[in-house]
């Protein structure tokens, strides 16, 4: 079934009907969610009592917005610093394991890059308690050892930015890795034959070219980690991201604030996805 | 120059080695360790499947195990399903702007987090929800109804939440297949469901199989859209690990656990390659 196959416009009008449906599936639960976030109301619920921007500007009881709950925006804070040396790490062993399996051939490279693939089919739960099981034993040695109490092993913010590293940083490979693989090597050794060195090649030719790839990566691992639950559930100390937070006061019930925290969420991840489309659209 | 060669792969290899060692394999050797291992007083061990043992004796623990398997395969077919006619859609049928413009639609839920869409679910779903206050009002139900904390919302939760997963991989295997090789079948007389057996499924399989791979891990792995959208019943494997963890904390059962989920996607994941004739690296690299 493609255009230039005519078919019977019953069968054509029934697919486009699906196709309608499915976007409809996809879009009702933002949408929903979205609109609740200005419902006058203690609950994210039917009734609709009317328009407010309270759940984001409100500062008194009961009605206090976003931008006066220091929980949350504490909690924005975290997961922004976590996400960010997340993103740091992944592209930068990225780009160094992009580099290793284009440039290079050596014994195991076919292994290691299965080995490398692997994060990718381990539950992220299954990742968060070995890294949990693993630092705390390192801890109790180095405490039996030598009375050291190093503090980086204990759940906390430490270990929530290596269990998503050992994740993310597969897919920050795969990103830079595809771009890298297109690359014209010529123009590498037409620097080569100008008198660059290697260094210097690769850092005025190779590294602008690979430039989108990083940017990209960058914004992927950036929300990957923002949103990514079940490794951090696993790992978090007493200082809590987001969505740990948020997931804390889901179960003890919802008020129209999480809609206007999940609001802009919405708003600066959407943001974010285009930036990534225009820096990758770019050439 | 050779030597620089060698210090320059020395020097790339090394941060993949740590990564790969520091975070991925040493874990998993600990995490082994330490299921294998039985508590036998304050602070004493000994070395013994105890904990394997106590999993498969206890019907709880072996009917959960089973049932999120089933489920999570059940979900990912479902996933298939649904998002196959929908690909082909975006690939074959849809023009230029279209085409680009409804891609961009199915990505945008997913660069939301998980939270956000469980919550637009519980939203809907809820007794005080949008479906059963819609109900009420076209009258088909005298009072209001809970969808909520059923298997069913499990379901319908675990297939939004993985869609775009599928939607990828087919839409970028789709497209790939020439228009006319559509049209050289259907001029060799074959129907829309021979073509689409005999040419776009084949020609669709290593995009299927990495949909189906990664929509299933998710699912398998999956916490939160079972705590939230579960009931007291709808036990799922993940949240039985972290409950021997976290509340228990009993990490030698929760190793035991988080062992055989790992020894679960890992055996489905290699039979499902084995069955369609992939390979990890062709289909996820």
């Amino acid at each position: 079934m493609i255009p230039s196959i005519p078919r019977s416009r019953f069968l054509t009008a029934s697919y486009t009907a699906y196709i309608v449906l499915f976007f409809i599936f996809l879009a009702l639960p933002l949408v929903v969610v979205a609109v609740f976030a200005f419902n006058d109301s203690q609950f994210p619920s039917l009734p609709w009592e009317g328009f407010t921007w309270s759940w984001f500007f409100g500062d008194a009881r009961p009605m206090i917005g976003v931008f006066h709950e220091r929980p949350i925006l504490r909690a924005i804070g975290t997961s922004a610093i976590v996400a960010v040396f997340v993103s740091i790490l992944s592209v930068g062993v990225g780009l160094s394991n992009a580099f290793l399996f284009n440039r290079y051939r050596f014994p195991g490279q076919g292994i290691l890059y299965v080995f490398m693939l692997l994060p990718l089919v381990i539950p992220g739960i299954v990742l968060g308690i070995s890294i949990l099981v693993a630092s705390s034993r390192a801890a109790e040695g180095l405490w039996d050892m030598a009375q050291w109490d190093v503090a980086a092993l204990r759940p906390g913010l430490t270990l929530v930015i290596l269990g998503q590293f050992s994740f993310v940083a597969t897919i920050a490979t795969l990103v830079i890795a595809a771009r890298l693989q297109k690359f014209d090597q010529t123009l590498e050794e037409a620097a080569l034959n100008l008198g660059a060195n290697r260094l210097t090649a690769v850092r005025t030719v190779t590294l602008p070219y690979l430039m989108p790839a990083m940017i990209g990566a960058f914004v992927v691992a950036f929300l990957m980690s923002f949103e990514n639950f079940n490794t951090t559930l696993m790992l978090v100390g007493s200082d809590a991201p987001l969505t740990i937070a948020m997931f804390d006061r889901l179960k003890e019930g919802s008020t129209p604030l999480l809609n206007a925290v999940s609001l802009l969420l919405m708003l600066v991840s959407s943001g974010l996805a285009l930036i990534m489309i225009f820096a990758q659209r770019r050439d | 120059m050779r030597a620089q060669a060698k210090l320059g792969l020395f020097l790339l290899l090394s941060p993949l080695l740590l990564w790969l060692t520091l975070l991925i394999l040493i874990p998993h050797v600990d995490m082994l360790l330490v299921s294998l291992r039985e508590r036998i007083g304050v602070g004493q061990y000994q070395i013994g499947l105890g904990n394997y043992f106590t999993f498969f004796s206890e019907p709880l623990y072996l009917r959960t195990f089973l049932r999120t398997a089933v489920m999570s395969i059940l979900a990912t077919a479902i996933t298939l399903l649904i998002a196959f006619p929908v690909s082909y859609y975006i690939a074959k049928m849809a023009r230029g702007r279209v085409r680009s413009a409804l891609f961009l639609l199915c990505l945008v839920p997913f660069w939301v987090s998980e939270l956000v869409r469980t919550f637009g679910w519980m939203i809907l779903l809820r007794e005080t929800g949008i479906i059963s206050n819609l109900l009420q009002i076209l009258n088909l139900t005298d009072g209001p109804v809970e969808l909520l904390y059923n298997d069913a919302a499990i379901m319908v939760g675990l297939v939004y939440t993985s869609m775009l997963f599928m939607v990828v991989p087919l839409v970028t295997t789709l497209e790939s297949l020439p228009d006319e090789v559509i049209e050289a079948g259907y001029d060799l007389g074959g129907s829309g469901l021979s073509v689409l057996r005999e040419i776009v499924i084949p020609h669709a399989m290593p995009g299927i199989v990495s949909g189906c791979i990664v929509v299933f891990m998710l699912s398998l792995g999956n916490y939160l859209t079972p705590t939230m959208l579960g009931g007291k019943d709808s036990l799922w494997f993940t949240e039985l690990i972290y409950s021997q963890f976290i509340v228990r904390f009993n990490w030698e059962l929760g190793a035991a656990f988080g062992f055989m989920l790992l020894i679960l996607s890992s055996t489905i994941v290699w039979g499902m390659l084995k069955l369609t004739g992939q390979s990890l690296e062709k289909t996820m690299g």
